[in-house]
């Protein structure tokens, strides 16, 4: 494939999905670059989820083109495993595997999936547990842990497969308050290593402090786009200020 | 060993309680070998039974109509039918229509043996509630759990094998005992086709002894105890599966 780091990492455009007659998003464009923290916020039922997921092909779009290191994502004969070995999934309810313990969920997709040797994957698994900074807790399951604990074992499973961009759906929105920052915090920490990261967040502070460039959408479309400080400083479309209103 | 033995034909001399099976090695035999015929039906229609479950109720989510339509009309057709008269389509109607072969000494025998049929009416009739009670189970996982597999990589097989299957497995195990439970209790039905399990033997030796009472009472207790047995078994293994902090 012709692509190279100067091209943005993932590029969407005019996307249009549907679901049966509910238009959920009509027409949406955005480019990713390498290395880049992008926030998607906006009001609940607007379609962000959806835009994610069609991004690593959980949900099929009907009209339009998205790219991933120049791997068309809209083509019935993508290989899924290609583009899923590029990208990254966290979700809002972890899904961790709860008849594994922490550090058999990180090693699994490696092992089954990439065909990795145990031993090689024990150690970089290891490694990220420490990295998210859940080291004592290998041999806990998914039941014994906490939910922002489980999350930060489910961003180390995800990392375990090496992915070039990562997804997170409202990472931290089924968490105690206590324990969002950890995960954050945890975010944070890959975002500044350089890890191209596409985020939907509530968390307005957050977006503030470690995006690169935030989107605003509602029902289906991009209403507003910008660095965090034109965005959150110099709104200009009514809905965005509304939502800003009542979010801040 | 022998005065053992030889103490219940004195027991029968002076009280009239005859169980030949135990002094008579004739009989004996015969008792024992009918109990083991009955635990081989028995595991040999658990584990095929089980395997039909599994592979049912993986071809029932198939995305292929009439894949999904044929595992349907198996389940209607095995459960909405008396287990005897499957038996006995099996045996006279299908094996009937099935060539013979030579037994070695002139004369022709029927390819499958009144065991095997009753092994295989058997498996499947136990294998089509087996289906029912997997897909319960798989219904049970949420498809978010999947979903987070999937963006993880893994292939639609490596799903049902590595996470649905294991934690289906932990929800039917109840279900599933009782129609195990079931099924070894249906293998006296083996019964109507000659085939020399336990039942069996314990006619032919009620026949030659007219102890019709004794033999009953000593059924009820075998099957009693080969139940207790199974189900001690399953109750451990259900216990071993028991995940930390998760479920049930
Ligand atoms: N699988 C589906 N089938 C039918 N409708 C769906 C499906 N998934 C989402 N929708 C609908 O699409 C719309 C957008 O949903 P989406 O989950 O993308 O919103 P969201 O912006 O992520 O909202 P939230 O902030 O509440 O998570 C909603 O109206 C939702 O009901
Ligand atoms: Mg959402």
């Amino acid at each position: 494939m012709n692509w190279d780091d100067s091209m943005p990492m993932v590029s969407i455009k005019d996307v249009h999905k549907a679901f049966g007659d509910l238009e959920v998003l009509k027409g949406v464009s955005m480019d990713i670059k390498k290395g880049e923290v992008v926030c998607i916020i906006g009001p609940s039922g607007s379609g962000k989820s959806t835009l994610i997921r069609c991004i690593n092909a959980l949900n099929d779009i009907q009209q339009g083109s998205i790219l991933v290191e120049g791997q068309e994502v809209n083509d019935p004969h993508l290989n899924k495993l290609e583009l899923r070995k590029k990208v990254g999934m966290v979700f809002q309810q972890y899904n961790l595997f709860p008849h594994k313990t922490a550090l058999e969920n990180v090693m699994m997709a490696p092992i089954r999936v990439l065909k990795q040797s145990k031993a090689e994957v024990e150690k970089t698994a290891r490694a990220l547990i420490k990295k998210v900074r859940l080291d004592g807790k290998e041999d806990s399951y998914p039941g014994e842990l906490s939910g922002g604990q489980q999350q930060r074992v489910a961003i180390a499973r995800s990392l375990a497969m090496n992915p070039d961009v990562m997804l997170f759906d409202e990472v931290t929105a089924a968490l105690d308050p206590e324990t969002v920052g950890e995960v954050l915090l945890t975010i944070k920490d890959l975002a500044e290593e350089g890890m191209t990261c596409i985020l939907v967040t509530h968390e307005m502070n957050f977006a503030r402090e470690v995006a690169d460039h935030i989107y605003f959408t509602d029902r289906g479309v991009i209403v507003e786009h910008g660095s965090p400080t034109t965005f959150f400083d110099e709104a200009k479309d009514p809905r965005t200020k509304e939502f800003l209103s009542q979010i801040l | 060993m022998e005065s053992f033995f030889d103490w219940f034909r004195i027991l029968y001399d002076n009280t009239g309680i005859n169980l030949p099976f135990l002094y008579d090695s004739y009989d004996r035999a015969r008792m024992w070998n009918g109990f083991l015929m009955t635990i081989k039906l028995s595991v040999v229609a658990l584990f095929f039974s089980v395997i039909i479950g599994i592979i049912g109720a993986w071809l029932q989510n198939s995305p292929l109509k009439w894949t999904r339509r044929i595992v349907n009309g198996y389940i209607q057709i095995f459960r909405n039918t008396p287990p005897l008269v499957q038996l006995y389509f099996f045996y006279f109607a299908i094996g009937a229509l099935l060539p013979k072969v030579s037994n070695g000494y002139g004369g022709e025998v029927p390819i499958l043996g009144g065991f095997a049929w009753a092994a295989i009416s058997l498996s499947f009739f136990a294998g089509a509630f087996n289906v029912e009670i997997f897909r319960s189970g798989m219904e049970a996982v949420p498809k978010s759990m999947t979903e987070a597999a999937e963006a993880l990589g893994f292939s639609r097989l490596q799903i049902y094998k590595d996470i649905t299957l294991p934690l289906a497995f932990r929800v039917v195990l109840p279900a599933l005992n009782n129609n195990l439970v079931n099924l070894v209790k249906t293998t006296t039905l083996a019964y109507a086709i000659a085939v020399p399990e336990m039942l069996y033997e314990s006619n032919q030796i009620w026949s030659d002894n007219v102890n019709v009472t004794e033999m009953m009472i000593f059924l009820l207790l075998a099957y009693f105890f080969l139940v207790g047995v199974l189900v001690w078994g399953m109750n451990r293994w259900e216990r071993s599966l028991k995940i930390p902090g998760f479920g049930t």
